[in-house]
């Protein structure tokens, strides 16, 4: 089945209105100055748009890691507002993922440590959650990796520990920030063709924020977002499957 | 978590043991301050534990042990008949000069013990026969004697030297715990050491005296005060009043207190700045945990157990260390150090205190942390 962006089915990211500023006084700027935004299950969207356009707040902002001033955003039908700081962490712990574009990798863990971490946070055994992360790197390409530390594995590498570690808990929503950035055209485009898998899976959903035009053609549908307001959403022709 | 938490501790190695070696320092300076500190209190009355008997009778206006107010010398008597009491004895005790065969003169303290008992006498021998000092003319020696009036060739048994023009002869040589002062003590019997002293009217200064078997100790000093109107201390009593006089008339007090107080803030300082620093560069990968869903509680256990952790470990360090120091300069009891537990305990209240302090300021930082900085 693919659902793509069938506007009778409900949203999994539902954003209605959202406006944030920072500062305070003279030096108070609007970054986010209402936005609507909707994101689907089975889909992989492009968040894109100027440098110091608002990408990185919104992705904040959905991930409920950052208060908005206005405006309402429900997560799978939870609106996060409503959700106290603590729930609200373990909600995010349970039913999202995150890529960096730092990777933000624990530089003491091993790979599968790393992968590991989301489970143990979900307070899982260790040997069940260092067994889970295994298989999870396997998938991605790195079972012989498993007991590498990140400094000796390659950028690409790297992203791609995170990537299992983002999925290991088997979130719904996983929200990336410029992944491929500090990678190389190939590795980046090895990256966009793990994501894009991931997102074609019907009860799962990605948002990646990005700048590089050269994955654009990976992603179902770009949002773009300049001064603060999503100017235009189109979807993009698929050249075939992956 | 606490794997995770661990990893980090010990996966920054030079953190790690700089704030291993804050703690341990800290720690050790206190132990060792605080053990040099007890061993000279422990010396301030080592003429009462010395002696190692139950009940002091004296003046009841006395400081301290070494103060002397002799008392008539009726009062062995008196404390005789009072209910409960065992046997009670004459104690002499009095400075004197003493002045060897090479013209040296020494200040000594007199002490004479009843002669058909010698109850007050050392326990241990080191030269001779303690019993010999019945023999005319003849004394013992403590070892911190041979030491302050020339070492064992100078002085030792058979050595014969003067009090008050009148002849010593060495016949022992006992072990005893140095005394804070550092004194020579010379034995002899009572009825001897009044000849030695120039005639005074009064010249008892303390009743020795024993309780009867099942009689409380505390139960027959109380007697005696309220019977003979004199003052009497268990050894234990006598030996406090006489540490809190030192406390309160010389400075020993303030200046352990101080370097122990110093120890303790450099200690915690060292400790927190070091042990912030460490959270503060790890703050992205807080961050990211946050954003991975840990609570601010799981934060805080990671920060605690780290803290605790590198602290257990500095406390046990600088406890060994202490102990070491304690054991290579004060065998042989030459140098003060006693090492309590009780003064262990209030080490580790001090070091649980530094570490949960350190922690705590971290997990301010932590709780305060917006974890959207890990996208930056
Ligand atoms: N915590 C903050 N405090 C103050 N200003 C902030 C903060 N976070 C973001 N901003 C400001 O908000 C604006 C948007 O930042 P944001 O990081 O969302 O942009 P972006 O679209 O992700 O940019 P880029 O493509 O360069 O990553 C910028 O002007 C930034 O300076
Ligand atoms: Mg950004």
């Amino acid at each position: 089945m693919k659902a793509m962006s069938d506007d009778t089915q409900p949203a999994a990211v539902r954003a209605r209105g959202i406006v944030k500023s920072f500062g305070t006084g003279d030096t108070q700027v609007t970054v986010l100055k209402g936005i609507d935004l909707d994101v689907y299950l089975g889909e992989l969207l492009l968040l894109v748009g100027e440098s110091g356009g608002g990408k990185t707040t919104l992705l904040s902002a959905i991930a409920g890691i950052l208060d908005i001033d206005e405006g309402d955003i429900d997560v799978f039908g939870v609106p996060l507002s409503t959700l106290p700081a603590g729930k609200r962490t373990t909600f995010r712990g349970q039913t999202m993922g995150f890529i960096y574009q730092q990777f933000n990798l624990l530089p003491v863990l091993t790979a599968a440590e790393n992968v590991a971490v989301p489970l143990l946070i979900q307070k899982a055994a260790r040997p069940e959650a260092l067994h889970r992360a295994r298989i999870m790197l396997d998938r991605v390409g790195l079972g012989d990796r498993a007991e590498f530390l990140p400094k000796n594995l390659s950028g690409g590498q790297q992203q791609r520990v995170a990537i299992a570690r983002a999925l290991v808990n088997e979130p719904r929503l996983l929200i990336c920030d410029e992944p491929t950035a500090a990678l190389d055209g190939p590795n980046g485009q090895k990256i966009m063709e793990l994501l894009r898998e991931v997102g074609r899976s019907p009860d799962r959903c990605v948002i990646v924020v990005t700048h590089d035009s050269r994955i654009f053609h990976f992603g179902d549908r770009m949002a773009n977002l300049t001064d603060g307001r999503i100017v235009g959403i189109e979807r993009i022709k698929q050249e075939g499957t992956a | 978590m606490s794997y995770v938490a661990l990893k980090m501790l010990f996966g920054d190695r030079a953190k790690y043991l700089m704030l291993l070696c804050g703690l341990t320092f800290a720690v050790m300076l206190i132990v060792q301050q605080g053990s040099i500190f007890w061993g000279l209190m422990i010396w301030s009355q080592s003429s009462i534990s010395n002696l190692n008997v139950p009940i002091w009778v004296t003046d009841p206006g006395i400081a301290q042990v070494e103060e002397v107010k002799p008392i008539a010398d009726t009062a062995v008597d008196r404390v005789r008949s009072v209910p409960g009491v065992e046997w009670a004895v004459p104690l002499y005790k009095g400075l004197l000069r003493a002045r060897l065969t090479n013209g040296e003169y020494h200040q000594i303290t007199l002490t004479g013990l009843e002669s058909s008992t010698l109850i007050g006498r050392p326990a241990e021998v080191l030269g001779g026969r303690f019993e010999d000092i019945l023999q005319p003319d003849a004394v013992a020696l403590d070892q911190w004697a041979v030491e302050r009036m020339g070492g064992p060739t100078v002085v030792k048994v058979g050595t014969i030297f003067e009090l008050n023009d009148k002849l010593a002869r060495v016949v022992a040589i006992a072990k005893t715990q140095k005394s804070f002062t550092n004194v020579p003590v010379v034995y002899t019997t009572y009825e001897r050491a009044i000849r030695y002293v120039p005639r005074e009217r009064r010249t008892l200064a303390y009743v020795l005296a024993k309780p009867k078997d099942g009689v409380p100790v505390e139960e027959v000093t109380r007697r005696i005060r309220q019977e003979t109107g004199l003052g009497a201390f268990t050894d234990e009593e006598f030996s406090w009043k006489t540490i809190s006089w030192v406390l309160k008339n010389t400075g020993i007090g303030t200046n352990f207190g101080t370097t122990i107080l110093l120890g303790f803030i450099v200690g915690m300082a060292i400790a927190g700045q070091t042990f912030y620093l460490f959270t503060v560069e790890n703050l992205r990968q807080f961050g990211a945990l946050k954003a991975m869903g840990a609570s601010t509680l799981t934060l805080a256990w990671m920060i605690l157990l780290q803290a605790f952790t590198v602290g257990l470990t500095g406390y046990g360090v600088g406890i060994g260390l202490a102990t070491l120091f304690g054991f290579l300069t004060a065998r042989g009891g030459g140098l003060p150090f006693v090492e309590t537990w009780q003064l262990l305990l209030l080490v580790l209240i001090a070091l649980l205190a530094i570490c949960t302090f350190s922690a705590l300021i971290s997990i301010i930082k932590l709780a305060r942390l917006e974890p959207a900085i890990v996208f930056r």
